[in-house]
This record gives structure tokens, C-alpha cells and sequence, in this order.
């Protein structure tokens, strides 16, 4: 198998599990987890197979094309480093799957819990494994997000939901930090690839930028490694599930942090400024979080404020910024993976089988669950910096880098002491987390009596807790060769000397770690009775400088700063939110027209005959806009007919000025439209001039239309001014000439307006067919349920005017008269049916040469059918003719798609029309176009969509109030 | 001069559709709209220049751009003309059923408090 294969494999393996395990059924809990469990295993797998491949300090590469064109590709990229956190991310995780199986709960929805691990497993591969920054930050914010589902698993709990909303607010906030300070770094270094960023040392330290690519750098790192002040969001996380707890918080994602440190250490370490500011985070984080950890009740809280402690001690050795810090970190890094998972584990088994984790009710489980409880003190021992155990050697590689480090800097003075007191509360909080939960008197404040686990779930921890035991007894054999190999790829070949090894005689860091041993434990002798009362279960002298103090507050005043900004800008009335856009578009325009230098010169007018009847037309269609818009309140039905006015003085126009194809889609469209309205008016309340508002209201109102005739005033005379301003100017060659010039030769249709629909640009053509479709497929969703105001319900005055005249006479009887309207024209529309359709079939066959098309033909067609519907009646129509536009609509869209796919057959791109002139008998020479056969599509389509809005809006007149109460009862 | 009352015609409809655009009827916000596409469709068409008697239907084998107006424009108009044909259909229908489920036909979906 090529190496590039085996990377492909070990990042997107766990993502395709995360999409199987989601399609699994809700109880396949086994299922589910053997998934997982062979993903994680096959993955750890090639991983191993690639480890012979780089121990000489190499590093793999295999790059994806992606947009080649801008420079962008994929880069998987593996070396000693990410061998290292990939191992643990692939060997953890298979272990915390194992666990997870028979931790959760068979009625919780399993599968979907490992379809999230898995996820977030594939993107904290993709963070170790990227070989780009930006390519790395994705994956960086993709666990933010699984991690923001794992956290809320148990969405049912309040505390889930909040936990896994600040942890997403904090390291998402984090990630475009990131995001910023990878493109500064970019910037700086000129190329996004980590080995040319990785070989930029000099450039990147001396650049200006370096401090704040630094910054936003850390504000990335340190709030994923829950470093102070960002720290607060770890506890909380500690709602999740405790297999998330042991994966996440314990081994990879709080590690990403250090992760992107030590990737970066290289070329970020160093100087002052990292020293600084990364050194003071870790020793603050590693201090604080002991001290917070100390006096925890919660199992799982103490083992967070642990975890923020040891992570500043990582943070810590990093920021001394010595190769032997470094190597110390990663070594560190790996041990607390180990110690880590398997205390939060065993705290899990504690919960899972005693029902509580809480420190005040527990005691004395020592003998219901002996293995766990050894299992779990040597854990805590390991935490703790008990010799034999890994544990140790790191903690005393630690003690041993805080007095070398006595000389380099001033501020290093009293380091020495601060991590020994630091280890001392860590042995402080270990011992108590054993001593109150393994021993003392039998538990009595338990709802069920404890025992061992099922002995699966307790493999998991076993297999961590060997891990430590070894590594602790034998590093250099066992974790060796893969430190080594990490901190080449971080330091370069010439490693400084280091030893792994239990016993490097006695000398001053030993006396340190003796002198924490033994102050942690006398601490807890003294201090243990008043720290395990502590009725609070907060740490002492510590109340309000708390970042999650802070962060409530923030959020807080952010949603209220939004609820305010909302108020005074915002408005819930439609009429100001539209003068506003008004206003703006007006603002946008002018200044555009204005930074354009459009100017007005003034032309002469002419006045020709042909000048004085275009003046006159416009005279006309002027009058009937304003007078519709004057209308439009109280006499719907003038102001319909007058819009029409306005709209045969446009279609006039496009006559004039050489756009036949407009001219007549615009006037079949006018058709339609007013039969639409018509058909709607029938619907709107009456209106009632004589009808007066209040005093007060009338001068409001006054006022606006006021204001508002100057907007109206202004806007119209911008777009007048803009517009003589255009067209006195000489046009600009565009790309009309390529199609005037290639309508005919390539696509062999003479009217160009066609040509350019259904040929050039007939993939717009298809986006606005389905858009049609779509329309007539909402109106018809609409009206299915739609429910009349009460006031139009009843028959129309007119209807009742001619009801009673009919009662009056003798001879006739009650809606004859309706009966009989429109008798002779109800004949000639009949008659005129098939002509109209000849019509639409004409407008369509000339459309590729002559003015017509697609368009013009459907709507056409559509006229015929609404004809009838006026002439005769929905029911006489419905009785003769099979009118079904929905289907017509797919119908119509299939055609122009599979017209558009059929040039795929012939190994050309979506909708490439095909032509060629066939001598038919009779019809003599004729072009056969393939996009004549789109437009067909076009016109069903058309056809479909407007006979179903039409058809849709005048049925409503039939239902009658009686059948609305019963369709009422039913609920279809 | 005929650009002179085109631009005329333009500022015209396009100020009664603004004016209609922001009064408080469901009605005259749908005619309003359509009088604003009318000013738009003859804009956009405008903006490919005025020429009589030269419409872009090819006559003859020589294809010379001058002779024809351009046909650009003319193809974008045409699916505007489409398309705001139905968003006015939907609007109607959205402004019935509004008005069936507030029973009232103000924009705000309710009569404006006094």
C-alpha cells in the first residue's frame, strides 16, 4: 500500500464511520461501537504501517489538487510530531469507544454518540495532520463543533446545553483568532505550507507582525487548552457523558493547544514576548487550577481543575522556551493522556455503579469495587508523581528544567519553589480523591449498594494503568523512540542530551519532588477534615475573579447591548423598514452614479413627427401610472386598468425601439396579469372613502405621505437623470457582439433574443423556469389552505343584486341571470380555443428565427386555457379538459433538463446545443436546433405554472362557505 | 429626444411605484411593485442604447453588430419580465392569504393602533 493511501485512510476513515454510524438505528448500541472500534483499530493500524517510514527524521507529504488554479490544495503531511498525537488520538480513542459501549445508557440514542466521537476523532486527525494553516484551522474549528455536540449529548439537561455553549463561545472565539494569526503568519511567510512557515524562523521573529500573530496565535491555543483566564469553560464541560470526558478532556482536544504550540514552538519560541506571555499563562494556569482542584467535591470537577493544572504545567515547560522544556512537554503530554483518561474512566465506573460523584457521599468503595479502586490509586499516583509511574519521571524532567531555568531569567527565581508547591497540591488532590472515595467508613448516602464493573468496561483502564506502570519502570525502551522521533521533528537532529530513565541519583530535583511528596501529604493530613467540609465546594479566598463569572456578565451584556441596538435601529413596522431600504438604495445609486462622473449633456430636441407621437404615447402611459398610484386605495379596479395603461405604453415602446420579442412577451404578460389581479381583487376588503381616520392619526399620516412623495419625487428623478445620462452616451462594445455575430453561425437560430435564451445562456434560462415552477407549486400550497376573511364570504353585491332581480320576475328563477351572462361571447371564446393554441404553436416554431419563443408561446397557451375558465366556468372546463399543470410543471422541467443532459452523451458540457438543417417534404428546408427542444420544456413549463396560479386563485370562488366547515372536520 | 422621454417615462413610473411601495395597503405595495418593474425593465432595456427599426433578428449572411440594436439587454428584460410576473402572482396570493389570517390588509398585518 503507497503511503499516500495510508494517510488518506487514517484521516478520512473516521469521518466515513461517523456517517455510517449516524445511519444506524437507535438501539444498535453493539453495533455501533464495533464500528467505531474497527475504524479506530484500522486506522491505528496504518498508522503503525507508516511509523519504519520516518525515523530518520522525515516527513511525509502527499498533496490533494484542489483549486489548482488558486494555489489551493490539501496537504497531509506526517512526521515524528503528529505520528505521536495521531497515536494517541487513534489508541485513546479506541479505548474510550471499548469503554463508551458499556458505559451509556441502551436508552439513550448510542449510535449518534459514536457518530460524533468518531467525527471529532477525524477532525482532531485532520488538525494533527494538516499540512496547511488554513487547512488546519478548519479542522481546529470542526472540533470545536463536534466537541459542542459531544459536550450537549444529554440535551435534555440544562447543563449539557449550557456547558456546550461556552465551551463552542470560547474555543470558537478561539479558532478565528486562529484563523486571523494563521493569515498574518501567511502574510509574513508569503505561503500557507507549515514546511516553508516551519523554515521561517528569522523572518516571522523579525517581522513587525510577530507580536500580534503571536497573540491571536495563543488566543487560539490557550483557549482550547483551557489556559487562564479561558479556563473556566473545562469544568462545565464536564456535564458530557464521562467516555467524552476521558477522550476529550483529558487527551485530544484540550490538547490541541499544546498541539499548535509545540508545532509552532520552532519558529514562535524564544523571545521575550513568548516567554512572557506563554510562560506567565502556564505557572498561572498550573497554580490556580491545583488550587481549584483541591477543594472540589465532584469527581469529575476535581479531575478538570487537574487537568487545567497540568496543561499549565505543559503550557509552563513550553514557554521556558529551552529544547529540554520542550521535549519535557511532549513527554508530558503523553503521560497525562495516559493517567488522565484512566482517572476519568474510573470515575465514570464509580458513577456508573455507586449512582453519584459526589466526594461528600462517597466512602469506603474500597471493598465493593477493589480492582477499580487499586486501578484508579495507581492512576492518582501517576498524577500524583509517585516514583515507578510516568507520572514522575516527567514531573521531576519538569522540577529539573525550573532550577536550570534559575539563571536564564530574572523572574525565574522563585519558579523552583512555585512548582514545587504546585506539585504538592497536586499530591494534595490526588490523595484526597482516593482517600474520601476508597476508604473510610461504608458509603451511607448511597441509593444503591456499589460493585465492580462489568469486566469490559474496566479493560479500558487497565490497559492505561499497565501503560503508566510500564513507561514508568522502563521509558527508554517503551516511549523512547516515539519521543524522540516527536522532538526531532520539533528541534531539528542535534537534541539536546536528555535521560529517560527512574533514577538519575540523587540531586536537587529529586529532593524537590521528596520535598512535594511530603508536603502534599502532610498538607492533607492537616488540612483534609476542613477541606472535605467545605460546605461551598469552591476553593478558599476565591469568588469573583472567575472567568466564568466574567463570561456570564459578558454574554449577558452582549445580548442585552444587541436587544438595544435592536431598539433603536430596528423597526418592526413595515413602512419605515422600506423607506429605509428606499433610501439607501437611492443613497447607493446616486453616489455610484455620481463617483461614476455620470454627466447630463443637454441634446437638442427634434422634433420630428415620429418624436411628437412617442411624446404623446409617454404622455399617456405617464398619466396612467400616477393616476393608478393615486387609485390604488380606493378604487382597486381603476387603478388595474390604468397600470395596464402604463404597461401597453412600455410595450408600445419595445415596438418602437427595435425589441419585438419584448414587446410581445410583455403584452401576453400584461394579459395574464390583470385577469390575475381581478381574480384576487374579489378578496381585499372594501374601502370607504368617506370613512375618516381620528384627528391625530390623519396629520401623522398627512406627514408621511408627505415625506414620502419627496423620497418617491427624488428617487424618480435620480433614475431619470441616471438613465438620460446613459443612454446620451456612446454605448460600450460588450458581449453582444459576440452573439450578434455567432447567433447564426454556431447556433443556428436568426433571433438573437431566443439564441441567447435558450442557446448562450440556457442554464439561466433553466435556473428561471424552475424558479416559475417553483412559484406556481407555492401560490398552489398556499391557496390549498387558504381561509377568506369574513367579510368576503358572502356573495358579491352584484351576485345579490341579480339574485333578487331574478326572484322578482315570475318567470325566472334565482341565478338565472348569472346563467345567461356573457352568452354570446362565452360561444366566440369557445371557437377561438383551437385558434389561440395554433397561435402558441406558431409563436413557438418561429421563436429560433422570428420574434416569438418559448415564453410568449406558453403564456399564449395559457390564455387559451383561462379563456375558457372565464367563458364557461371551472366546472364546464374541468368536465371537458384534463388540466393538470402540476404535472405539466415537471413534465416541462424534465424535458429542458434532459435536453441539457443529452450533451452529456455526446461528451459535451450541460445544455450544448446541437443544430443542423433537415429538407423536409413539403416544408422544404428547416433547421433542427436541440435547443428547439428545450424550449418546448420552457413551454410546458410556463404553461403549467401560470395556468396553476390562475386556476388555483379562481377555484377559490368555488368553494362556498358550507363545504369550508366541512373540509374543516377533515384533515386533508 | 427620445431618450429625453424615456428617461421621462423611467423617472415617472418608477416615483409612483416608490410612492405606492410605501403606503400602508397591501394593494398598493403589489401595484407599486409593478409599476417599479415596468421603470426597471424599460431602464435595464435602455441601457443597450436606443435605435429604431434594427431588431436583433438576423437578415442576410453579414453579421455586422452595428446594424442591429443589442440584444443583451433585450435578453435580460425578457426573463425579468417572467419572473416579475410571477413574484407579483405570489405576492398576491401572499397578500390574500395574509389578509385571510390577520382579517386585515395593512402591510403590518394589522390595523395601525391609534
Amino acid at each position: 500500500m503507497s503511503i499516500s493511501f495510508l494517510l488518506v485512510i487514517i484521516l478520512v476513515l473516521p469521518f466515513l464511520g461517523a456517517i455510517v454510524a449516524s445511519g444506524l438505528p437507535r438501539h444498535a448500541r453493539t453495533s455501533a461501537a464495533i464500528l467505531s472500534w474497527v475504524v479506530a483499530l484500522v486506522s491505528l493500524g496504518c498508522l503503525a504501517a507508516l511509523w519504519p517510514m520516518f525515523q530518520d527524521g522525515e516527513t511525509l507529504r502527499y498533496e490533494i489538487t484542489w483549486l489548482p488554479s488558486l494555489g489551493v490544495n490539501l496537504v497531509l503531511r506526517l512526521d515524528g510530531l503528529s505520528w505521536l498525537f495521531s497515536a494517541l488520538i487513534l489508541g485513546i480513542g479506541a479505548l474510550v469507544v471499548l469503554y463508551a459501549r458499556y458505559y451509556m445508557s441502551p436508552k439513550d440514542p448510542v449510535p449518534r454518540f459514536f457518530s460524533f466521537l468518531l467525527a471529532f476523532m477525524g477532525a482532531m486527525q485532520g488538525v494533527v495532520l494538516s499540512g496547511n494553516l488554513i487547512q488546519l484551522v478548519v479542522f481546529w474549528e470542526l472540533t470545536s463543533l463536534f466537541s459542542f455536540l459531544l459536550i450537549g449529548y444529554w440535551h435534555q439537561n440544562s447543563a449539557a446545553r449550557e456547558g456546550s455553549r461556552m465551551a463552542l463561545t470560547v474555543t470558537a472565539t478561539g479558532g478565528i483568532a486562529l484563523l486571523v494569526g494563521m493569515i498574518l503568519i501567511g502574510r509574513i511567510v508569503g505561503s500557507y505550507d507549515l514546511d516553508v512557515v516551519l523554515a521561517s524562523r528569522d523572518a516571522i521573529q523579525e517581522s513587525p507582525l510577530y507580536l500580534p500573530a503571536l497573540i491571536l496565535l495563543l488566543l487560539g491555543a490557550m483557549t482550547k487548552s483551557a489556559q487562564f483566564p479561558f479556563h473556566f469553560w473545562l469544568p462545565r464541560a464536564m456535564a458530557a457523558p464521562t467516555p467524552v470526558s476521558a477522550y476529550l478532556h483529558s487527551a485530544t482536544m484540550v490538547k490541541a493547544g499544546i498541539f499548535l504550540l509545540i508545532r509552532f514552538w520552532p519558529v514562535f519560541a524564544g523571545t521575550e514576548s513568548w516567554y512572557l506571555i506563554v510562560g506567565g499563562m502556564g505557572l498561572a494556569t498550573l497554580l490556580l487550577g491545583a488550587w481549584c482542584a483541591i477543594f472540589q467535591h465532584d469527581l469529575k470537577g476535581l479531575l478538570a481543575y487537574s487537568t487545567i493544572s497540568h496543561l499549565g504545567l505543559i503550557v509552563l515547560l513550553l514557554g521556558l522556551g529551552s529544547p529540554l522544556g520542550c521535549i519535557a512537554a511532549i513527554f508530558h503530554t503523553v503521560n497525562h493522556a495516559t493517567f488522565k483518561a484512566s482517572l476519568f474512566m474510573a470515575a465514570g465506573i464509580i458513577d456508573h455503579e455507586a449512582g453519584t460523584r459526589d466526594m461528600r457521599k462517597l466512602s469506603g468503595l474500597f471493598r465493593f469495587m477493589p480492582f477499580t479502586a487499586t486501578l484508579a490509586m495507581v492512576a492518582a499516583a501517576a498524577m500524583a508523581g509517585v516514583p515507578l509511574l510516568n507520572g514522575f519521571l516527567s514531573k521531576e524532567m519538569f522540577l529539573a528544567e525550573a532550577v536550570a531555568s534559575v539563571n536564564t531569567h530574572g523572574l525565574n527565581l522563585l519558579l523552583p519553589a512555585l512548582a514545587t508547591l504546585a506539585s504538592a497540591f497536586s499530591v494534595l488532590y490526588s490523595l484526597r480523591f482516593i482517600h474520601t472515595t476508597f476508604f473510610g467508613p461504608p458509603p451511607t448516602k448511597l441509593d444503591r449498594v456499589p460493585h465492580e464493573p462489568v469486566a469490559w468496561m474496566r479493560r479500558p483502564v487497565e490497559v492505561l494503568v499497565a501503560l503508566c506502570l510500564v513507561v514508568g519502570i522502563f521509558p527508554a525502551v517503551t516511549v523512547g523512540p516515539f519521543l524522540k522521533s516527536a522532538a526531532v521533528s520539533v528541534l531539528g537532529f542535534d537534541l539536546p542530551y536528555y535521560s529517560l530513565a527512574l533514577w538519575h541519583g540523587f540531586n536537587l530535583p529529586l529532593v524537590l519532588s521528596l520535598i512535594a511528596l511530603a508536603g502534599g501529604v502532610g498538607l492533607y493530613v492537616v488540612f483534609g477534615k476542613r477541606i472535605n467540609a467545605n460546605p461551598r465546594g469552591g476553593p478558599w479566598g476565591w469568588k469573583r475573579l472567575n472567568g466564568g463569572w466574567l463570561f456570564e456578565r459578558a454574554m449577558t451584556g452582549l445580548f442585552k447591548g444587541s436587544e438595544a441596538l435592536v431598539r433603536l435601529f430596528g423597526a418592526t413596522r413595515q413602512q419605515p423598514q422600506l423607506r429605509a431600504i428606499v433610501l439607501v438604495a437611492l443613497l447607493a445609486g446616486g453616489l455610484a452614479a455620481i463617483g461614476a462622473g455620470l454627466v447630463i449633456r443637454p441634446i437638442m430636441p427634434t422634433p420630428t413627427l415620429a418624436n411628437w407621437a412617442f411624446a404623446g404615447l409617454w404622455l399617456v402611459g405617464a398619466s396612467c401610472a400616477v393616476a393608478a398610484a393615486w387609485q390604488a386605495k380606493y378604487h382597486r379596479l381603476a387603478a388595474v386598468v390604468l397600470m395596464g395603461g402604463a404597461g401597453l405604453a412600455s410595450c408600445l415602446s419595445f415596438v418602437w425601439l427595435s425589441a419585438p420579442d419584448l414587446a410581445v412577451t410583455q403584452l401576453l404578460v400584461e394579459v395574464v396579469t390583470t385577469v390575475l389581479l381581478l381574480l384576487g381583487l374579489r378578496w381585499l376588503p372594501k374601502r370607504l372613502e368617506t370613512i375618516r381616520l381620528p384627528q391625530a392619526m390623519e396629520r401623522r399620516s398627512r406627514r408621511r405621505r408627505r415625506i414620502d412623495l419627496v423620497i418617491a419625487a427624488a428617487v424618480g428623478t435620480a433614475l431619470a437623470a441616471i438613465s438620460y445620462a446613459v443612454m446620451t452616451r456612446p454605448s460600450v462594445e460588450g458581449i453582444s457582439r459576440f452573439f450578434v455575430e455567432h447567433a447564426y453561425k454556431d447556433a443556428g437560430g436568426r433571433n438573437i433574443v431566443n439564441v441567447i435564451l435558450v442557446d448562450f445562456r440556457a442554464f439561466d434560462t433553466f435556473g428561471e423556469i424552475t424558479v416559475l415552477g417553483i412559484v406556481g407549486l407555492t401560490i398552489f400550497a398556499l391557496l390549498r389552505r387558504f381561509r377568506p376573511a369574513d367579510d368576503t364570504l358572502p356573495d358579491p353585491s352584484q351576485q345579490k343584486a341579480q339574485n333578487a332581480s331574478d326572484r322578482d320576475h315570475d318567470t325566472r328563477s334565482e341565478g338565472d341571470t348569472l346563467k345567461e351572462t356573457m352568452l354570446i361571447p362565452r360561444v366566440v371564446m369557445r371557437w377561438i380555443f383551437p385558434f389561440i393554441i395554433l397561435l402558441a404553436v406558431h409563436l413557438f416554431l418561429r421563436g429560433h428565427d422570428l420574434p416569438g419563443g418559448g415564453f410568449a408561446a406558453g403564456v399564449t397557451l395559457s390564455i387559451a386555457f383561462i379563456l375558457q375558465y372565464m367563458a364557461s366556468g371551472a366546472r364546464w372546463v374541468e368536465e371537458r379538459l384534463a388540466i393538470r399543470p402540476i404535472f405539466w410543471i415537471g413534465v416541462g422541467l424534465v424535458i429542458a433538463a434532459l435536453s441539457g443532459i443529452g450533451s452529456w452523451v455526446f461528451g459535451y458540457p450541460f445544455l450544448t446545443s446541437w443544430f443542423q438543417y433537415a429538407d423536409l417534404p413539403i416544408l422544404g428546408r428547416v433547421p433542427l436546433a436541440s435547443a428547439v427542444l428545450f424550449d418546448l420544456g420552457v413551454v410546458i413549463l410556463v404553461v403549467g405554472a401560470t395556468v396553476l396560479t390562475l386556476v388555483a386563485l379562481a377555484h377559490q370562488s368555488l368553494r362556498k362557505p358550507k363545504q369550508r366547515d366541512a373540509e374543516e372536520g377533515e384533515p386533508s | 429626444m427620445m431618450e429625453l422621454v424615456l428617461a421621462l417615462a423611467i423617472g415617472v413610473l418608477s416615483a409612483s411605484g416608490v410612492w405606492l411601495l410605501l403606503r400602508p395597503r397591501t394593494f398598493q405595495v403589489i401595484m407599486g411593485l409593478s409599476l417599479l418593474s415596468y421603470a426597471v425593465n424599460i431602464f435595464i432595456f435602455a441601457m443597450g442604447r436606443l435605435k429604431s427599426g434594427a431588431p436583433p433578428v438576423l437578415k442576410g449572411d453579414v453579421f455586422d453588430p452595428a446594424r442591429y440594436t443589442d440584444p443583451t439587454p433585450q435578453a435580460l428584460v425578457l426573463t425579468a419580465i417572467v419572473i416579475s410576473f410571477a413574484l407579483t402572482a405570489l405576492f398576491l396570493v401572499v397578500i390574500l392569504t395574509a389578509r385571510g389570517i390577520t382579517g386585515s390588509d395593512h402591510v403590518d398585518g394589522k390595523e395601525p393602533d391609534a
